[in-house]
Protein backbone atom coordinates (compact mmCIF):
# COMPACT_ATOMS: atom_id res chain seq x y z
CA UNK A 1 0.00 0.00 0.00
CA UNK A 2 3.07 2.06 0.71
CA UNK A 3 4.65 1.23 -2.63
CA UNK A 4 0.98 2.38 -3.94
CA UNK A 5 1.22 5.61 -2.75
CA UNK A 6 4.57 6.52 -3.03
CA UNK A 7 3.93 5.74 -6.78
CA UNK A 8 1.10 8.05 -6.86
CA UNK A 9 2.66 10.68 -5.75
CA UNK A 10 6.03 10.26 -7.64
CA UNK A 11 3.58 10.26 -10.86
CA UNK A 12 2.58 13.65 -9.76
CA UNK A 13 6.35 15.13 -9.44
CA UNK A 14 7.63 17.20 -12.11
CA UNK A 15 11.59 16.36 -12.03
CA UNK A 16 12.68 12.69 -12.77
CA UNK A 17 14.80 10.04 -10.75
CA UNK A 18 12.21 9.72 -7.56
CA UNK A 19 12.34 5.89 -7.94
CA UNK A 20 16.43 5.80 -8.20
CA UNK A 21 17.27 8.09 -5.41
CA UNK A 22 14.91 7.12 -2.74
CA UNK A 23 16.28 3.49 -3.92
CA UNK A 24 19.36 4.11 -3.86
CA UNK A 25 18.91 5.97 -0.12
CA UNK A 26 16.88 3.29 1.24
CA UNK A 27 19.17 0.60 0.83
CA UNK A 28 22.35 2.82 1.46
CA UNK A 29 20.61 4.04 5.05
CA UNK A 30 19.46 0.37 5.66
CA UNK A 31 22.36 -1.07 5.28
CA UNK A 32 25.16 1.07 6.30
CA UNK A 33 23.35 2.97 9.05
CA UNK A 34 20.05 1.07 10.35
CA UNK A 35 21.08 -2.48 10.14
CA UNK A 36 24.53 -1.79 12.40
CA UNK A 37 22.85 -0.07 15.13
CA UNK A 38 19.86 -2.76 15.05
CA UNK A 39 22.51 -4.85 15.81
CA UNK A 40 23.50 -3.33 19.24
CA UNK A 41 19.70 -3.76 20.11
CA UNK A 42 20.22 -7.36 19.26
CA UNK A 43 23.19 -7.96 21.70
CA UNK A 44 21.57 -5.99 24.15
CA UNK A 45 18.39 -7.85 24.22
CA UNK A 46 19.75 -10.69 25.38
CA UNK A 47 20.44 -9.41 28.38
CA UNK A 48 18.14 -8.90 31.21
CA UNK A 49 17.44 -5.73 33.14
CA UNK A 50 19.74 -6.78 36.01
CA UNK A 51 22.55 -8.02 33.90
CA UNK A 52 22.55 -4.88 31.95
CA UNK A 53 22.29 -2.25 35.07
CA UNK A 54 25.14 -4.67 37.02
CA UNK A 55 27.27 -3.82 33.43
CA UNK A 56 26.93 -0.07 33.17
CA UNK A 57 27.45 0.51 36.62
CA UNK A 58 30.45 -1.23 37.24
CA UNK A 59 32.85 1.51 40.02
CA UNK A 60 35.42 1.55 36.85
CA UNK A 61 33.08 2.26 34.23
CA UNK A 62 31.12 5.11 36.73
CA UNK A 63 34.59 6.60 36.94
CA UNK A 64 35.53 6.71 33.56
CA UNK A 65 32.23 8.58 32.55
CA UNK A 66 33.09 11.56 35.28
CA UNK A 67 36.24 11.72 33.80
CA UNK A 68 34.61 11.83 30.07
CA UNK A 69 32.13 14.31 31.72
CA UNK A 70 34.05 16.41 33.45
CA UNK A 71 37.24 16.65 31.03
CA UNK A 72 34.47 17.55 28.04
CA UNK A 73 32.94 20.17 29.97
CA UNK A 74 35.97 21.78 30.92
CA UNK A 75 37.20 21.55 26.85
CA UNK A 76 34.24 22.68 25.74
CA UNK A 77 33.93 25.74 28.20
CA UNK A 78 37.93 26.43 27.27
CA UNK A 79 36.39 26.47 23.08
CA UNK A 80 33.82 28.66 24.11
CA UNK A 81 35.68 31.40 25.13
CA UNK A 82 39.00 30.79 22.41
CA UNK A 83 36.26 30.21 19.69
CA UNK A 84 34.67 33.25 20.34
CA UNK A 85 38.20 35.55 20.47
CA UNK A 86 39.01 34.04 17.39
CA UNK A 87 36.15 34.56 15.41
CA UNK A 88 35.59 38.13 17.14
CA UNK A 89 39.15 38.69 15.62
CA UNK A 90 39.28 36.66 12.05
CA UNK A 91 35.77 38.93 11.07
CA UNK A 92 36.23 42.75 12.91
CA UNK A 93 40.07 43.16 12.43
CA UNK A 94 43.03 43.16 9.71
CA UNK A 95 46.10 41.96 10.52
CA UNK A 96 48.91 40.10 8.45
CA UNK A 97 48.74 36.60 8.36
CA UNK A 98 44.58 36.42 9.23
CA UNK A 99 44.27 34.61 6.21
CA UNK A 100 46.54 32.16 7.32
CA UNK A 101 45.55 31.53 11.25
CA UNK A 102 41.75 31.55 9.74
CA UNK A 103 42.92 28.33 7.67
CA UNK A 104 44.62 26.80 10.09
CA UNK A 105 41.61 26.71 12.54
CA UNK A 106 40.32 24.00 10.33
CA UNK A 107 43.42 21.64 11.49
CA UNK A 108 42.19 19.96 14.34
CA UNK A 109 39.13 18.03 11.21
CA UNK A 110 41.84 18.22 9.16
CA UNK A 111 44.49 16.17 11.03
CA UNK A 112 43.61 12.99 12.41
CA UNK A 113 42.87 12.39 15.49
CA UNK A 114 45.92 9.28 16.27
CA UNK A 115 48.64 12.03 14.94
CA UNK A 116 46.76 14.84 17.31
CA UNK A 117 46.85 12.04 19.72
CA UNK A 118 50.75 11.20 19.90
CA UNK A 119 52.13 14.66 19.12
CA UNK A 120 50.33 15.99 21.86
CA UNK A 121 51.22 12.97 24.26
CA UNK A 122 54.90 13.84 23.23
CA UNK A 123 54.39 17.41 23.41
CA UNK A 124 53.15 17.22 26.91
CA UNK A 125 55.08 14.53 28.80
CA UNK A 126 57.45 15.19 30.87
CA UNK A 127 60.25 15.38 28.48
CA UNK A 128 58.02 17.30 26.07
CA UNK A 129 58.83 20.70 24.93
CA UNK A 130 55.86 22.18 26.80
CA UNK A 131 55.85 19.52 29.38
CA UNK A 132 58.92 20.04 30.24
CA UNK A 133 58.72 23.21 31.72
CA UNK A 134 55.25 23.34 33.01
CA UNK A 135 56.34 19.91 35.25
CA UNK A 136 58.90 22.52 36.50
CA UNK A 137 56.27 24.72 37.92
CA UNK A 138 54.11 22.09 39.39
CA UNK A 139 52.01 20.99 36.93
CA UNK A 140 51.66 17.85 34.83
CA UNK A 141 49.49 17.54 32.09
CA UNK A 142 50.36 14.21 30.63
CA UNK A 143 48.20 11.19 32.48
CA UNK A 144 46.11 13.48 34.13
CA UNK A 145 42.85 14.42 33.59
CA UNK A 146 43.79 18.00 32.21
CA UNK A 147 45.67 16.30 29.31
CA UNK A 148 42.35 14.41 28.06
CA UNK A 149 40.31 18.35 28.82
CA UNK A 150 43.92 19.12 26.33
CA UNK A 151 43.16 16.83 23.72
CA UNK A 152 39.43 17.41 23.19
CA UNK A 153 39.63 20.92 23.26
CA UNK A 154 42.27 20.37 20.74
CA UNK A 155 39.90 18.35 18.28
CA UNK A 156 37.03 20.10 18.85
CA UNK A 157 38.48 24.15 18.46
CA UNK A 158 36.64 24.32 15.24
CA UNK A 159 32.95 23.80 16.36
CA UNK A 160 33.10 27.42 18.11
CA UNK A 161 34.85 29.39 15.56
CA UNK A 162 32.99 28.04 12.50
CA UNK A 163 29.41 28.81 14.18
CA UNK A 164 30.15 31.91 15.33
CA UNK A 165 31.76 33.38 12.60
CA UNK A 166 29.08 33.31 10.16
CA UNK A 167 26.71 35.09 12.80
CA UNK A 168 29.38 37.72 13.50
CA UNK A 169 29.99 38.11 10.10
CA UNK A 170 25.73 39.07 9.29
CA UNK A 171 25.78 41.39 11.77
CA UNK A 172 25.09 45.06 10.86
CA UNK A 173 26.95 47.62 11.69
CA UNK A 174 24.05 49.57 13.10
CA UNK A 175 23.99 47.49 16.12
CA UNK A 176 27.68 49.08 16.96
CA UNK A 177 26.87 52.22 16.09
CA UNK A 178 23.79 52.49 18.21
CA UNK A 179 25.44 50.88 21.71
CA UNK A 180 28.45 53.64 21.27
CA UNK A 181 26.38 56.66 20.22
CA UNK A 182 24.37 55.59 23.30
CA UNK A 183 27.67 56.13 25.19
CA UNK A 184 28.16 52.55 26.38
CA UNK A 185 31.23 51.46 27.16
CA UNK A 186 33.23 48.39 25.26
CA UNK A 187 33.08 45.28 27.31
CA UNK A 188 29.36 46.50 28.75
CA UNK A 189 28.01 47.10 25.04
CA UNK A 190 29.80 43.94 24.24
CA UNK A 191 27.93 42.28 26.58
CA UNK A 192 25.25 44.01 26.15
CA UNK A 193 24.33 44.43 22.59
CA UNK A 194 26.53 42.03 20.52
CA UNK A 195 26.53 38.84 22.98
CA UNK A 196 22.55 38.36 22.86
CA UNK A 197 23.05 38.17 18.84
CA UNK A 198 25.63 35.42 18.84
CA UNK A 199 24.47 33.65 21.99
CA UNK A 200 22.58 30.54 19.72
CA UNK A 201 25.18 30.23 18.01
CA UNK A 202 28.01 30.10 20.80
CA UNK A 203 25.81 27.61 22.24
CA UNK A 204 25.14 25.32 19.36
CA UNK A 205 28.89 25.63 18.63
CA UNK A 206 29.94 24.75 22.31
CA UNK A 207 27.11 21.88 22.73
CA UNK A 208 28.67 20.35 19.49
CA UNK A 209 32.03 20.66 21.21
CA UNK A 210 30.89 19.03 24.01
CA UNK A 211 29.06 16.03 21.68
CA UNK A 212 32.17 15.55 19.80
CA UNK A 213 34.23 15.37 23.05
CA UNK A 214 32.47 12.73 24.51
CA UNK A 215 32.96 10.47 21.85
CA UNK A 216 36.77 11.58 20.82
CA UNK A 217 39.23 8.35 21.21
CA UNK A 218 42.19 8.82 19.32
CA UNK A 219 43.43 11.77 20.03
CA UNK A 220 42.55 11.39 23.85
CA UNK A 221 44.24 7.52 24.57
CA UNK A 222 47.56 8.66 24.73
CA UNK A 223 47.83 11.63 26.65
CA UNK A 224 45.67 9.42 29.44
CA UNK A 225 47.80 7.37 29.80
CA UNK A 226 44.81 4.55 30.94
CA UNK A 227 45.07 4.73 35.10
CA UNK A 228 42.22 2.70 36.39
CA UNK A 229 39.55 5.10 38.04
CA UNK A 230 41.51 7.96 37.02
CA UNK A 231 42.28 9.11 33.83
CA UNK A 232 40.45 6.35 31.54
CA UNK A 233 37.68 7.75 29.53
CA UNK A 234 34.34 5.91 28.87
CA UNK A 235 35.55 5.04 24.84
CA UNK A 236 38.49 3.30 26.18
CA UNK A 237 36.25 1.19 28.13
CA UNK A 238 34.50 -0.23 25.47
CA UNK A 239 37.85 -0.88 23.52
CA UNK A 240 39.23 -2.54 26.26
CA UNK A 241 36.08 -5.07 26.87
CA UNK A 242 35.97 -5.79 23.36
CA UNK A 243 39.71 -6.61 23.48
CA UNK A 244 38.38 -8.81 26.48
CA UNK A 245 35.85 -10.35 23.75
CA UNK A 246 33.58 -9.04 26.54
CA UNK A 247 30.75 -8.07 23.84
CA UNK A 248 27.55 -7.91 25.77
CA UNK A 249 29.69 -5.40 28.24
CA UNK A 250 30.53 -3.24 25.41
CA UNK A 251 27.30 -2.87 24.01
CA UNK A 252 25.91 -1.77 27.25
CA UNK A 253 28.31 0.72 27.85
CA UNK A 254 28.22 1.45 23.90
CA UNK A 255 24.44 2.48 24.20
CA UNK A 256 24.55 4.65 27.16
CA UNK A 257 27.45 6.58 25.52
CA UNK A 258 24.76 6.46 22.00
CA UNK A 259 22.03 7.30 23.89
CA UNK A 260 23.65 10.24 25.41
CA UNK A 261 25.36 11.39 21.97
CA UNK A 262 22.09 11.62 20.38
CA UNK A 263 19.98 12.96 23.17
CA UNK A 264 22.34 16.21 23.14
CA UNK A 265 22.57 16.34 19.81
CA UNK A 266 18.65 16.26 19.40
CA UNK A 267 18.72 18.92 22.12
CA UNK A 268 20.66 21.01 20.00
CA UNK A 269 18.95 20.88 17.08
CA UNK A 270 15.75 21.85 18.74
CA UNK A 271 17.32 24.26 20.00
CA UNK A 272 18.43 25.77 17.34
CA UNK A 273 15.69 25.29 15.54
CA UNK A 274 13.50 27.14 18.16
CA UNK A 275 15.85 29.89 18.11
CA UNK A 276 16.02 29.87 14.08
CA UNK A 277 11.69 30.17 14.01
CA UNK A 278 12.08 33.25 16.27
CA UNK A 279 14.91 34.60 13.94
CA UNK A 280 12.79 34.51 11.34
CA UNK A 281 9.59 35.04 12.74
CA UNK A 282 7.79 30.96 12.17
CA UNK A 283 7.92 29.24 9.12
CA UNK A 284 11.21 27.38 8.08
CA UNK B 1 32.17 55.13 11.84
CA UNK B 2 32.60 53.84 15.51
CA UNK B 3 32.52 50.13 16.31
CA UNK B 4 33.01 48.26 19.53
CA UNK B 5 36.16 46.96 20.08
CA UNK B 6 37.58 49.51 17.75
CA UNK B 7 40.50 51.19 20.26
CA UNK B 8 43.85 50.12 18.96
CA UNK B 9 44.31 48.99 22.48
CA UNK B 10 41.70 46.84 22.53
CA UNK B 11 42.47 45.78 18.90
CA UNK B 12 46.46 44.61 19.90
CA UNK B 13 45.22 43.20 23.29
CA UNK B 14 42.91 40.88 21.32
CA UNK B 15 45.01 40.01 18.26
CA UNK B 16 48.05 39.38 20.68
CA UNK B 17 46.12 37.15 22.71
CA UNK B 18 44.53 35.40 19.54
CA UNK B 19 47.73 34.51 18.30
CA UNK B 20 49.53 33.54 20.75
CA UNK B 21 46.99 31.21 21.38
CA UNK B 22 46.85 29.99 17.65
CA UNK B 23 50.69 29.79 18.02
CA UNK B 24 50.74 27.52 20.76
CA UNK B 25 47.78 24.98 20.68
CA UNK B 26 47.67 24.66 16.45
CA UNK B 27 50.83 25.95 15.21
CA UNK B 28 53.26 23.99 17.94
CA UNK B 29 51.76 20.99 17.44
CA UNK B 30 52.20 20.94 13.60
CA UNK B 31 55.88 21.93 14.29
CA UNK B 32 56.08 18.95 16.25
CA UNK B 33 55.37 16.69 13.98
CA UNK B 34 57.99 17.12 11.80
CA UNK B 35 60.51 18.04 13.94
CA UNK B 36 60.16 14.84 16.10
CA UNK B 37 60.31 12.96 12.18
CA UNK B 38 63.34 14.44 11.08
CA UNK B 39 64.88 14.14 14.27
CA UNK B 40 67.39 11.85 13.24
CA UNK B 41 68.31 13.22 9.87
CA UNK B 42 66.83 12.51 6.53
CA UNK B 43 68.06 9.44 5.72
CA UNK B 44 66.28 7.51 8.61
CA UNK B 45 63.48 9.52 7.88
CA UNK B 46 63.55 7.81 4.15
CA UNK B 47 64.31 4.45 5.98
CA UNK B 48 61.57 4.94 8.15
CA UNK B 49 59.21 5.73 5.42
CA UNK B 50 60.55 2.16 3.03
CA UNK B 51 60.28 0.28 5.90
CA UNK B 52 57.91 -2.62 4.44
CA UNK B 53 54.90 -2.34 6.81
CA UNK B 54 54.73 1.37 6.20
CA UNK B 55 54.49 0.79 3.24
CA UNK B 56 51.63 -1.34 3.78
CA UNK B 57 49.75 0.75 5.75
CA UNK B 58 50.03 3.45 2.84
CA UNK B 59 48.61 1.22 -0.01
CA UNK B 60 46.03 0.28 2.61
CA UNK B 61 44.84 3.80 3.47
CA UNK B 62 45.14 4.49 -0.69
CA UNK B 63 42.58 1.27 -0.87
CA UNK B 64 40.37 2.34 1.45
CA UNK B 65 40.19 5.94 0.44
CA UNK B 66 39.76 5.29 -3.22
CA UNK B 67 36.59 2.81 -2.39
CA UNK B 68 34.87 5.34 0.45
CA UNK B 69 35.18 8.14 -1.48
CA UNK B 70 33.18 7.33 -4.63
CA UNK B 71 30.62 4.99 -2.63
CA UNK B 72 30.22 8.61 -0.67
CA UNK B 73 29.80 11.13 -3.54
CA UNK B 74 27.26 8.76 -4.96
CA UNK B 75 25.48 8.23 -2.26
CA UNK B 76 25.38 11.91 -1.49
CA UNK B 77 23.98 13.51 -4.76
CA UNK B 78 21.46 10.63 -4.92
CA UNK B 79 20.08 11.75 -1.06
CA UNK B 80 20.48 15.49 -1.47
CA UNK B 81 18.35 15.01 -4.78
CA UNK B 82 16.06 13.24 -3.53
CA UNK B 83 15.97 15.50 -0.10
CA UNK B 84 15.62 18.86 -1.96
CA UNK B 85 13.60 17.72 -4.76
CA UNK B 86 10.99 15.78 -3.56
CA UNK B 87 8.91 15.97 -1.07
CA UNK B 88 7.47 12.45 0.96
CA UNK B 89 7.02 11.17 4.38
CA UNK B 90 9.63 10.18 6.51
CA UNK B 91 11.93 13.03 4.60
CA UNK B 92 12.85 14.93 8.01
CA UNK B 93 13.71 11.33 8.94
CA UNK B 94 15.90 10.50 6.42
CA UNK B 95 17.76 13.64 7.23
CA UNK B 96 18.37 13.45 10.79
CA UNK B 97 19.19 9.31 9.94
CA UNK B 98 22.27 10.87 8.07
CA UNK B 99 23.58 12.86 10.85
CA UNK B 100 23.71 9.92 13.14
CA UNK B 101 27.46 9.23 11.89
CA UNK B 102 28.75 12.39 13.19
CA UNK B 103 27.03 12.31 16.72
CA UNK B 104 28.37 8.04 17.15
CA UNK B 105 31.84 7.77 19.29
CA UNK B 106 34.21 6.10 16.75
CA UNK B 107 34.77 3.17 19.28
CA UNK B 108 30.86 3.11 19.15
CA UNK B 109 30.80 3.05 14.73
CA UNK B 110 33.08 0.11 15.35
CA UNK B 111 31.63 -2.00 17.34
CA UNK B 112 28.00 -2.17 16.01
CA UNK B 113 30.20 -3.29 12.50
CA UNK B 114 32.08 -5.80 14.90
CA UNK B 115 28.34 -7.12 16.69
CA UNK B 116 26.81 -7.46 13.28
CA UNK B 117 29.83 -8.76 10.69
CA UNK B 118 31.74 -10.59 13.59
CA UNK B 119 32.13 -14.14 14.04
CA UNK B 120 29.09 -14.80 16.26
CA UNK B 121 26.79 -11.81 14.69
CA UNK B 122 23.63 -12.33 12.13
CA UNK B 123 25.52 -11.55 8.89
CA UNK B 124 29.09 -12.69 10.11
CA UNK B 125 28.19 -15.97 11.05
CA UNK B 126 26.04 -16.28 7.59
CA UNK B 127 29.22 -15.16 5.59
CA UNK B 128 31.63 -17.37 7.29
CA UNK B 129 29.55 -19.86 5.92
CA UNK B 130 31.18 -18.98 2.22
CA UNK B 131 34.68 -18.29 3.67
CA UNK B 132 33.94 -14.52 3.56
CA UNK B 133 35.59 -12.59 6.47
CA UNK B 134 34.62 -9.25 7.24
CA UNK B 135 36.16 -7.94 10.01
CA UNK B 136 39.73 -8.15 11.17
CA UNK B 137 40.12 -7.91 6.76
CA UNK B 138 40.31 -4.63 4.54
CA UNK B 139 36.18 -5.26 4.48
CA UNK B 140 35.31 -4.62 7.30
CA UNK B 141 37.99 -1.19 7.06
CA UNK B 142 35.93 0.24 4.07
CA UNK B 143 32.69 -0.36 5.60
CA UNK B 144 33.50 1.72 8.71
CA UNK B 145 34.75 4.71 7.12
CA UNK B 146 32.13 4.68 4.62
CA UNK B 147 29.98 4.81 8.10
CA UNK B 148 31.54 8.05 9.48
CA UNK B 149 31.98 9.86 6.62
CA UNK B 150 28.72 9.38 5.00
CA UNK B 151 27.63 12.69 6.10
CA UNK B 152 30.51 15.04 4.44
CA UNK B 153 28.49 14.92 0.99
CA UNK B 154 25.29 15.08 1.54
CA UNK B 155 25.83 18.15 4.12
CA UNK B 156 27.21 20.00 1.63
CA UNK B 157 24.86 19.82 -1.27
CA UNK B 158 21.28 19.60 0.65
CA UNK B 159 21.79 23.16 1.95
CA UNK B 160 22.77 24.66 -1.30
CA UNK B 161 20.48 23.06 -3.30
CA UNK B 162 17.48 23.61 -0.91
CA UNK B 163 18.85 27.11 -1.45
CA UNK B 164 18.91 26.92 -5.02
CA UNK B 165 15.62 25.73 -5.66
CA UNK B 166 14.32 23.23 -8.46
CA UNK B 167 13.25 25.82 -10.84
CA UNK B 168 15.95 25.39 -13.50
CA UNK B 169 15.59 21.81 -13.28
CA UNK B 170 11.78 21.97 -14.22
CA UNK B 171 12.60 24.35 -17.49
CA UNK B 172 15.17 21.85 -18.53
CA UNK B 173 12.37 19.26 -17.61
CA UNK B 174 9.88 20.86 -19.63
CA UNK B 175 12.27 21.27 -22.91
CA UNK B 176 12.40 17.76 -22.95
CA UNK B 177 15.81 17.18 -21.30
CA UNK B 178 16.26 13.75 -19.64
CA UNK B 179 17.17 13.21 -16.33
CA UNK B 180 21.04 12.34 -17.07
CA UNK B 181 21.16 15.27 -19.01
CA UNK B 182 19.77 17.65 -16.64
CA UNK B 183 21.93 16.11 -14.07
CA UNK B 184 25.03 16.70 -16.29
CA UNK B 185 24.08 19.72 -17.80
CA UNK B 186 21.82 21.95 -15.20
CA UNK B 187 22.55 21.03 -11.57
CA UNK B 188 26.42 19.33 -11.45
CA UNK B 189 27.49 23.03 -12.21
CA UNK B 190 25.79 24.44 -9.69
CA UNK B 191 27.10 22.51 -7.22
CA UNK B 192 30.51 21.61 -8.49
CA UNK B 193 32.11 23.52 -5.55
CA UNK B 194 30.21 22.43 -2.47
CA UNK B 195 30.59 18.74 -4.37
CA UNK B 196 34.54 19.30 -4.58
CA UNK B 197 34.58 20.27 -0.74
CA UNK B 198 32.18 17.45 0.49
CA UNK B 199 34.68 15.22 -1.60
CA UNK B 200 37.95 16.61 0.17
CA UNK B 201 36.23 16.52 3.75
CA UNK B 202 35.31 12.89 3.35
CA UNK B 203 38.82 11.95 1.93
CA UNK B 204 40.59 13.93 5.06
CA UNK B 205 38.28 11.65 7.31
CA UNK B 206 38.76 8.67 5.33
CA UNK B 207 42.58 9.20 5.27
CA UNK B 208 42.63 9.37 9.06
CA UNK B 209 40.11 7.34 10.87
CA UNK B 210 41.06 5.69 13.76
CA UNK B 211 38.58 4.96 16.75
CA UNK B 212 36.14 3.12 14.64
CA UNK B 213 38.86 1.36 12.34
CA UNK B 214 40.88 0.26 14.71
CA UNK B 215 38.07 -1.71 16.55
CA UNK B 216 37.57 -4.00 13.51
CA UNK B 217 41.14 -3.76 12.11
CA UNK B 218 42.51 -6.33 14.60
CA UNK B 219 45.66 -4.99 14.55
CA UNK B 220 47.76 -7.31 11.88
CA UNK B 221 51.33 -6.33 11.38
CA UNK B 222 51.44 -5.43 7.30
CA UNK B 223 48.07 -6.44 6.64
CA UNK B 224 45.14 -4.94 7.95
CA UNK B 225 47.58 -1.82 9.47
CA UNK B 226 46.43 1.71 8.18
CA UNK B 227 48.44 4.65 8.11
CA UNK B 228 46.98 5.81 11.47
CA UNK B 229 46.96 3.08 13.24
CA UNK B 230 50.54 2.09 11.87
CA UNK B 231 51.23 5.49 13.99
CA UNK B 232 49.64 3.90 16.82
CA UNK B 233 51.96 0.74 16.53
CA UNK B 234 54.90 2.43 16.33
CA UNK B 235 55.04 5.30 19.16
CA UNK B 236 53.54 1.62 21.41
CA UNK B 237 56.80 0.59 20.83
CA UNK B 238 58.44 3.33 21.57
CA UNK B 239 59.85 3.93 17.84
CA UNK B 240 58.74 7.74 17.84
CA UNK B 241 61.09 8.70 14.79
CA UNK B 242 58.97 6.09 13.30
CA UNK B 243 55.86 7.09 14.42
CA UNK B 244 56.35 10.80 13.55
CA UNK B 245 57.66 9.67 10.15
CA UNK B 246 53.64 8.13 9.21
CA UNK B 247 52.40 10.54 10.94
CA UNK B 248 54.10 13.56 8.87
CA UNK B 249 52.37 12.09 5.63
CA UNK B 250 49.30 12.71 7.30
CA UNK B 251 49.90 15.80 8.82
CA UNK B 252 51.26 16.74 5.01
CA UNK B 253 47.53 15.24 3.42
CA UNK B 254 46.17 17.77 6.07
CA UNK B 255 48.07 20.99 5.12
CA UNK B 256 46.96 20.28 1.97
CA UNK B 257 43.22 19.69 2.41
CA UNK B 258 43.87 22.78 4.38
CA UNK B 259 44.94 24.64 1.12
CA UNK B 260 42.58 23.53 -1.11
CA UNK B 261 39.22 24.31 1.18
CA UNK B 262 41.19 27.85 1.29
CA UNK B 263 41.65 27.84 -2.01
CA UNK B 264 38.04 26.93 -3.44
CA UNK B 265 36.55 29.32 -0.73
CA UNK B 266 38.60 32.36 -2.41
CA UNK B 267 37.22 31.83 -5.64
CA UNK B 268 34.01 31.33 -3.96
CA UNK B 269 34.05 35.15 -2.30
CA UNK B 270 35.13 36.13 -5.41
CA UNK B 271 32.79 35.40 -7.48
CA UNK B 272 30.09 36.66 -5.12
CA UNK B 273 32.18 39.81 -5.23
CA UNK B 274 31.67 39.86 -9.02
CA UNK B 275 28.40 39.22 -9.14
Amino acid sequence: MIAATLRRQASRRVLPGFGLSLGVTLTFVSLILLLPLISLVGQLSQLSLSQYWFLISDPRILASYRVTLLAAAVAALFNAAFGLLMAWVLVRYEFPGKRLVDALMDLPFALPTAVAGVTLATLYSSQGWVGRWLETLGLPIAYTWVGIALAMAFTSIPFVVRTVQPILEDLPSEVDEAAVTLGARDGHAFRRVILPHLWPALVTGTGLAFVRSLGEFGAVIFIAGGKPFETEITSLMIFVKLQEYDYAGAAAVASIVLATSLALLLVINLWQGRFIRRLHGGGA
Amino acid sequence: MIRIGDAPGVRRLLIGVALVLTALFLLLPLVAIFAQALMGGIDLYWQNLSDRYTLAAIGLTLLVTLLTVPINLVFGIFLAWLVTRFTFPGRRLLQTLIDIPFAVSPVVAGLVYLLLYGRNGWLGGWLDGYDIQIMFAWPGIVLVTIFVTCPFVARELIPLMQAQGAREEEAAVTLGASGWTIFRRVTLPNIRHALLYGVILTNARAVGEFGAVSVVAGAIRGQTNTLPLQVEQLYQDYNTVGAFTSASLLALLALLTLAAKAALEWRAARRESLA
